[in-house]
């Protein structure tokens, strides 16, 4: 593959958090065994103003912040989400007008689930690739979904990240990519509908364990490299359990995991699950370093990259926007009455 | 009137799980084949098909079970008489009873009984609300019981009634697993502890998750034959030469006493009696335990210990592998897996491995007597069968 990799990044996690034990007390569930059964102690919740247009302008603004590029360089961006404002009109020329890179430029919004963000990565490799563009950008972000009393509801949380791709100049060079798909209905939310379905168990072993073992391995043995070979690994986090499973089954050690797993502390972010532990992972990196990052969406899929980070990171003025640990650390609690509130739980005529 | 004797020729089992890639059609037919393949006979001699499934209705939408079975299997061209029967859980040994009457009565030679669940098309919540019709809907299920609480309520009882602990009924879950983790069909082949089951999470009280059979998919299949035909077909047939069939009021508040299932003591009294023997005689059984409590009480009610001292004889190891008489060799429903429908015949084809002397890793030395003991809903049904070495 020719040359293409991460130029800059930039991540947006909402401050706003509720535990997991506040979600289960007011369903009068045991609190202490929801959280170590699932693996997350709090997860964050956006306020009544921010959502995924949001999260994405937060996120494009920080990756702007952090190179010298000119926002009339990016020719294309996509918004990859589940949860996008409008069912019709694109988030992506919000974020557009709002970074001033309109007119002359590629957008359109995407949807695969979990994965709809690293699709847009994919996406804009082979756009820089192919010198459509120079730059690409990148966003995988969510306020998801989860219907109050359903066990998606400790995990649904918000939060996003985005990537500047280009062939020059990159943090981290994006050294192959491959996707693995099915028609798996493990998930789905209907359109018109508030809230997904999933198929309980049937979400674990033949949709994500499989999507993802199967997209890590094919990857690996395409680029000829074991588990060992990588310093940080991230995979998509729909719980605290699976993650450190999966990476488990493939031979991936918790050490290699634990920088890009939030899951435990800010919850399923969807979209922005796998991006913002690849920015985080971003956050700490040294030259020379390799990452191995494979996203799952449901319905079914898997994106796998294999990346190594270059001398660049080293110019970078990462501390120009904050990184993912000091979103996670700046946090202010709710309880379950303002969560239902900011989620739009109540009814009332 | 006079009955034949009756003889198990061949039998096949899928493995049970959470079979994502497999059909209820796929799950039948593959049980099906490897029965028929097993006892060696053509399509053409079989005279009838009798298969058990709880509610294909409501976990995979489809009903006229009985047809669609003779179907998938490959017979819809020797148009023989095609039975689905329906007994909730114990839909697969009222299977096996229809079938040995019609061999017993000489209206059939050779008989094909199955029996199948497809439990994982649907969701968790779904899969209890269909178990739940087996309840008494207007008196248990509409008030919110479900099989767990009915088994729980059973079991706080029994504890208060005799002293019995939740070590004793953990330890039946441990035992079965250890069973379970040398059947290579079963869903859970692995071993646990006493603190796995005691710290698991909670069901109802005292029943943990861990004391609870799962969700499962599966098939299950025998052949009967006339037993003076048997020896055609295979050296060692296994005759079945009792079997007892009882009823009992369907919600849990008619039973006199709710630590005695007084199904299983009438189906036992009648499949003893036909087959001549005691519980003394038998040498090893398969008993529904859809949760630890289950077991205690069967063990109880099928007389192999005195009422109220199940718990004791657990903790006495009576019931293990190589106990005084070992219970769920197979690893029962609760490691072995419970797809309703199929768990009767399953309880067959294992005892007939064990009498055959080809059940591998778990075998019971010098089995010559086996016992089956297949319960619907909370004991409102109950089928035993007594099986002996040819």
């Amino acid at each position: 593959m020719n040359k293409v990799g991460i130029v800059s990044y930039g991540a947006n996690i909402p401050r706003y958090r509720i535990k997991s034990a506040d979600i289960a007390i007011a369903w009068r569930k045991d609190p202490d065994s929801i959280a170590s059964g699932l693996n997350i102690m709090e997860k964050s919740v956006p306020s009544l103003d921010q959502d995924v247009a949001t999260i994405s302008v937060e996120s494009a603004r920080a990756a702007l912040a952090r190179c010298d590029i000119d926002p009339q360089e990016i020719g294309a961006i996509y918004v990859g989400s589940e949860s996008h404002p409008y069912a019709v009109k694109p988030t992506g020329t919000i974020v557009a007008e709002a970074i001033g890179a309109t007119p002359n430029l590629m957008v359109a919004d995407y949807e695969f689930a979990c994965k709809a963000g690293t699709a847009a990565i994919q996406t804009c490799m082979g756009l820089v690739l192919s010198k459509m563009i120079k730059y690409g950008l990148a966003i995988g972000a969510d306020t998801s979904q989860a219907a109050p009393g359903d066990a998606l509801e400790y995990a649904a949380s918000a939060g996003g990240a985005g990537f500047i791709i280009g062939e020059k100049n990159f943090i981290a060079s994006i050294n192959d990519t491959c996707s693995f798909t099915t028609d798996t209905p493990d998930f789905w939310r209907r359109e018109g509908r508030k809230y997904p379905s999933h198929g309980g168990r049937f979400t674990g072993e033949p949709a994500y364990f499989k999507h993802i073992t199967n997209c890590a391995k094919n990857l690996m043995t395409r680029i000829k490299t074991k588990p060992d070979d990588y310093d940080y690994a991230i995979f998509h986090q729909p719980n605290g359990k699976f993650p450190i499973a999966v990476a488990k089954m493939l031979g991936f050690s918790y050490e290699q995991i634990k920088q890009g797993l939030l899951c435990p502390v800010i919850g399923n972010t969807y979209s922005g699950a796998s991006m913002l532990g690849l920015a985080s992972v971003l956050d700490v990196a040294k030259p020379g370093e390799r990452i191995f990052v494979t996203s799952y969406g449901s319905g079914a899929g898997s994106d796998s990259f294999d990346l190594t980070v270059t001398d660049q990171i080293e110019e970078m003025s990462r501390e120009k926007a904050p990184s993912v640990a000091k979103m996670i650390e700046n946090k202010e609690y709710i309880d379950y009455a303002t969560y239902a509130k900011f989620r739009d739980l109540l009814y009332w005529e | 009137m006079k009955l034949r004797e009756v003889a198990v020729i061949g039998f096949g089992v899928t493995k049970f799980g959470e079979l994502w890639d497999k059909s209820f059609r796929q799950l039948i037919a593959e049980a099906g084949a490897k029965a028929i393949f097993d006892a060696g006979i053509s399509g053409k001699e079989i005279n009838a098909l009798y298969v058990g499934s709880m509610s294909a209705g409501r976990f995979i939408g489809q009903e006229h079970v009985g047809a669609l079975v003779a179907d998938c299997a490959g017979f819809s061209q020797m148009h023989i008489p095609a039975v689905r029967v329906e007994s909730a859980c114990a839909s697969g040994g009222l299977a096996i009873r229809q079938g040995f009457m019609s061999v017993a009565s000489g209206m059939s030679d050779i008989v094909v009984v199955g029996g199948v669940e497809k439990m994982t098309d649907v969701v968790g919540n779904e899969a209890t609300n269909t178990l739940a019709t087996a309840s008494d809907q207007e008196w248990e299920a509409f008030f919110g019981a479900t099989f767990p609480g009915l088994y729980a309520m059973i079991a706080t009882r029994h504890m208060h009634e005799y002293g019995t602990t939740r070590e004793q009924l953990a330890q039946v879950a441990v035992k079965n697993h250890a069973n379970g983790a040398l059947n290579p069909n079963a869903q859970f082949q692995r071993e646990i502890t006493l603190e796995n089951v005691l710290n698991a999470t909670m069901v109802s009280y005292p029943l943990s998750i861990l004391d609870c059979s799962p969700v499962s998919d599966g098939a299950a299949a025998v052949i009967l034959c006339a037993a003076d035909k048997a020896k055609k077909y295979t050296d060692k047939p296994v005759k079945i030469i009792g079997s007892g069939q009882a009823s009992d009021s369907l919600a849990l508040h008619g039973r006199k006493d709710i630590c005695t299932l007084e199904a299983t003591v009438h189906a036992a009294k009648m499949a003893y009696k036909q087959a001549g023997i005691q519980p003394k005689d038998i040498d090893l059984a398969e008993v529904h335990d859809c949760f630890t409590i289950a077991e205690i009480l069967a063990i109880e009610d099928l007389g192999f210990v005195k009422k109220g001292e199940g718990g004791k004889a657990i903790d006495k190891k009576i019931t293990t592998l190589n106990g005084e008489i070992p219970i769920n060799t197979s690893g029962g429903l609760k490691a072995k897996g419970h797809p309703v429908g199929a768990t009767g015949v399953a309880q067959i084809a294992e005892i007939v491995a064990q009498l055959q002397g080809e059940a591998g890793k778990r075998q019971v030395k010098d089995a010559k007597i086996g016992l089956t003991h297949n319960i619907g809903g909370s004991g409102a049904s109950c089928l035993i069968h007594i099986l002996e070495a040819m």
